[in-house]
């Protein structure tokens, strides 16, 4: 229960119809985008300006009361949920793009903003935001700062922290600082590429300056299917080591093209083949593309692939496209919930890695997707399952460690776009050693030295943080 | 006696000599060597510089100890199918430039100073007119090893292209100048080799090039480097524009084609691969014959502005080395001024939101200025509290703010 005071501080500060704290209301934000985690805040406060935030803050800082920022409630890690003794500042009102500047191909967009609605401002100059996640229809900017968003797109042009040139920034305490410069250049050590990606325990992005991208003028895209999926992954290797960058470089198992091709999302995969790939290229010039695309055709081929199927007009790419932005969708319709994992292993590692975590599903009993962004190396493979039963909800549990530590061996990590949040903080101390995470955890209180933002996400909790500090001395 | 001391800890090769100023000059050969000399000179409140081979940042901070990396060297692994490298700091980038090149590998960047360490091009984030088309140090960074003032040994992010595990400490660390400890080793993003490389080149008057420039990006066309040269940096009695079209023979033609139609009146002249290797090769090698060189962050629409700006404090006789990346808005200057100039120079940019950050110069201009001068409101604190808690101490002598 939080102090009566405070909740009247809040409510004098942003109106009363912006803080919620009925019941039925809390729980429509008790949850993201992971099913596997549930809590209920105690209270949601929905401010409407980076001044109100700032004195939202200070009011929570002064009755010591930690806060969550949420944005859309996207997020695949838990990293958006508030505890009962917490408020959760939710950023949908701040959702105006304050500036459109194509001649310096740049915007300045509040939090709230939806990414793929500064692409749609953008289009008219002939730029685009480039950072695509599979849920850019809804998530929003500032959510994607606080995780450092990916997307199928960013092998060629890179996550949101390559996109982010400017922060105004509430800092725990409720000073509005701004970090970098309108152009990007740093303005000391590089602050905004530290608060990119920390999920929102250092503060919160009011105003954010991103760079905008050049649309393409060609497009070439491509499907391959395999036999094997070793064949596949191999194909994935030569295409980058060919010096051709693609735009977008995806992957799905047959498990994937099977459901996806059940679905209302229907295709046109094979659905016999043991997996398939998405290759699209990009640039400012068809014959050009065309000539890259003739090249990767003669790559996948040598790698083994049963078809090559080139989309010929904007319906056909479409079609190819659709499966695979679709297909989170379609494994959706399959059972009450859905695992979506994320690691990252070194791309030539990827046909072993995906015959590992083939095993892990059987050992588990359960049936693995694999749906994912194969030119970075940044797997999803996706578990179906019901939370009703206790005894799958432990298998999921376990085959996610098991993926995740045959990951790590294989040199990878533990995230590579969704984020650590709460779901990953097991597998932290698998990926760095005590020295690291006491670093992380100083850095930390340089931004919020009572630990108020988003506690209880990325590093191990208050114990563990003791002992880490304990064995780094 | 200091050598004495470091010489117990890591054996008599570690000490190599005492240097002008009166300080121990100490190569460790490992982490662990590093680790042991930083621990030691904490807790006996030695002040530490850190040297690579000391062609960048002249090697002149008052300290007790001279920590180089000039024995922390070599490729450790270079892993071509996945286009990652690993380098230990003290490896000389020319070297490692050839050694990717033995693989049919490079790396997206090409900073002024090819006999520095690569432990100096991260830690002062020195990126050159690549920047246009790659990004600057931090985007081809996927990890380090750091060695905090105190002797911890950190192990920022990975060897993986995406990699969102824990805070971006990679990002924090390049750029910082070494504020916050010894880079030991760097995990690289690589690139196949272009199969195209092409450089044009047009001599003209200053605003007329930029315009030419700036047409070329409006129609949406990104090429590799986009630098408006100096007449001094040039080698040339007007101002140069270079441009590098990198990419499939493909693309390259198509990319030239569609630039001499979107700005005909450049009268862009391709060159010969050599001669535009050399033209670069010579644009960046004159960045280090004055003292001092500095960085403005401008935006691209302003650089008219900023390069008036330069010449009215700093370049009065049109003959300093300046270039300007166009795309990025970065102005680049270097040259011989006074402290009161260059302070009223960067007085003059905050005031317009535009950084100015001091790349190198003689340790008493930097050590009043500072490598980024006054941060914006509020972050003093904040950076403050981050050395802090790499660097309580203060062992490291790095004058990062004004009030370094």
């Amino acid at each position: 229960m939080l102090p009566i005071q405070a909740m009247e501080a809040l409510r004098s500060t942003v109106g009363t119809e912006w803080v919620r704290s009925a019941r039925a209301e809390l729980d429509t934000y008790a949850s993201d985008g992971l099913p596997t985690h549930y809590s209920r805040p105690g209270s949601v406060v929905i401010p409407g300006c980076s001044g109100e935030i700032s004195r939202v803050l200070r009011i929570l800082a002064h009755f010591d009361i930690p806060f969550v920022a949420r944005g859309a409630g996207t997020g695949l890690s838990g990293g958006a949920l508030a505890s009962e003794d917490a408020v959760l500042i939710v950023l949908t009102r701040l959702n105006r793009i304050l500036e459109l500047d194509p001649e310096n191909r740049r915007a300045v967009v509040e939090p709230g903003v939806v990414n793929v609605a500064l692409s749609t401002a953008a289009e008219p100059f002939g730029l685009h935001y480039a950072p695509d996640p599979s849920s850019q229809t809804s998530c929003t900017i500032g959510g994607n700062v606080a995780e450092n968003a990916g997307g199928p797109h960013c092998l060629k042009y890179g996550v949101t922290s390559n996109h982010i040139l400017e922060l105004e920034v509430v800092l725990p305490d409720g000073e509005i600082v701004t970090l970098g410069s309108p152009g990007g250049e740093a303005w000391g050590p590089d602050l905004v590429g530290l608060f990119v990606g920390s999920e929102g325990m250092f503060g919160v992005a009011t105003r954010i300056t991103v760079r905008l991208t050049p649309l393409p003028k060609a497009l070439h895209t491509v499907l391959a299917d395999f036999d094997s999926l070793r064949a596949a992954g191999e194909a994935v290797t030569s295409i980058i080591a060919s010096g051709i960058i693609p735009a977008a470089l995806e992957m799905m198992d047959r498990n994937c093209v099977t459901i996806v091709e059940a679905s209302m999302y229907r295709a046109g995969y094979p659905t016999d083949a043991a997996a398939v790939l998405l290759v699209e290229l990009d640039g400012t010039d068809d014959d050009a593309v065309a000539a890259e695309g003739r090249h990767v055709e003669e790559l996948l081929q040598s790698a083994g692939a049963r078809t090559v199927r080139v989309a010929h007009d904007p319906k056909q790419r479409e079609m190819l496209w659709q499966g695979r932005k679709k297909a989170f969708g379609a494994l959706g319709r399959l059972s009450p919930d859905l695992m979506v994992q994320d690691a990252v292993v070194p791309r030539s590692a990827l046909p072993d890695v995906l015959e590992q975590i083939d095993e892990i599903g059987k050992l588990h009993n359960l049936s693995i997707c694999n749906v994912f962004h194969a030119g970075d190396g940044n797997l999803h493979p996706n578990i179906s399952f019901d939370q009703a039963n206790h005894d799958v909800v432990e298998r999921v549990s376990q085959a996610s460690e098991a993926i995740m530590q045959v990951c790590i061996e294989a040199g990878g990590t533990i995230t590579g776009e969704h984020g650590v949040g709460i779901d990953k903080l097991r597998y932290m101390s698998l990926v760095f050693d005590p020295h690291t995470l006491a670093v992380m955890h100083s850095v930390r209180q340089a931004f919020d030295p009572r630990g108020l933002a988003n506690p209880g996400k990325v590093l191990p909790n208050h114990a563990n943080r003791a002992t880490i500090q304990r064995e780094a001395v | 006696m200091i050598a004495d001391k470091i010489r117990s800890l890591i054996g008599e090769q570690g000490v190599v000599g005492v240097d002008a100023r009166g300080a121990t000059r100490v190569a460790p050969a490992t982490d662990e060597e590093c680790m042991l000399i930083l621990r030691t000179a904490s807790s006996e409140k030695w002040h530490v510089r850190i040297e690579g081979t000391g062609n960048w940042i002249q090697p002149d901070a008052p300290a007790e100890i001279a920590i180089t990396t000039s024995r922390m060297t070599g490729v450790t692994d270079l892993n071509p199918p996945d286009l990652v490298a690993s380098v230990r700091s003290g490896t000389n980038w020319e070297e490692v430039r050839t050694a990717l090149a033995n693989e049919g590998t490079w790396i997206t960047l090409d900073p002024p100073g090819s006999t520095r360490s690569v432990g100096s091009i991260v830690a002062c984030a020195t990126a050159g007119p690549l920047r246009t088309g790659f990004g600057t140090v931090r985007d081809q960074l996927l990890g380090l090893t750091l060695i905090t003032a105190d002797g911890r040994q950190v192990k920022a992010g990975g060897k993986v292209v995406k990699n969102v595990a824990g805070y971006d400490l990679t990002k924090l660390v390049a750029g910082s100048y070494g504020a916050f400890g010894i880079i030991t080793s760097v995990n690289i993003r690589l690139h196949a080799v272009p199969r195209a490389d092409v450089t044009l080149i047009a001599h003209g008057h200053r605003d007329s090039l930029l315009g030419g420039a700036r047409q070329i990006l409006e129609a949406g066309i990104t090429p590799a480097a986009l630098e408006l040269v100096s007449p001094a940096a040039a080698g040339h009695d007007t101002w140069l524009l270079a441009m590098r079209l990198i990419g499939s023979d493909e693309a390259v033609r198509a990319e030239q084609i569609a630039i001499a139609a979107v700005a005909p009146q450049l009268l862009l002249i391709p060159l010969e691969a050599r001669d535009g290797a050399n033209l670069w090769n010579t644009i960046l090698a004159g960045v280090t014959e004055a003292p001092t060189t500095l960085r403005i962050g401008a935006l691209s629409t302003s650089l008219t502005d900023v390069l008036d700006m330069v010449a009215h404090h700093l370049d009065e006789n049109c003959d300093d080395w300046i270039t300007a990346n166009v795309l990025s808005g970065v102005v680049r200057w270097s040259g011989s001024a006074t402290t009161e100039r260059l302070r009223l120079l960067r007085g003059t940019a905050a005031q317009r939101e535009m950084p100015v950050t001091l790349e190198r110069s003689p340790w008493s201009v930097r050590s009043e200025m500072g490598h980024f001068g006054a941060y914006r409101d509020g972050i003093g604190r904040v950076i403050h509290l981050l050395r802090r808690s790499f660097d309580a101490q203060r062992t490291l002598v790095v004058p990062l703010g004004e009030d370094s």
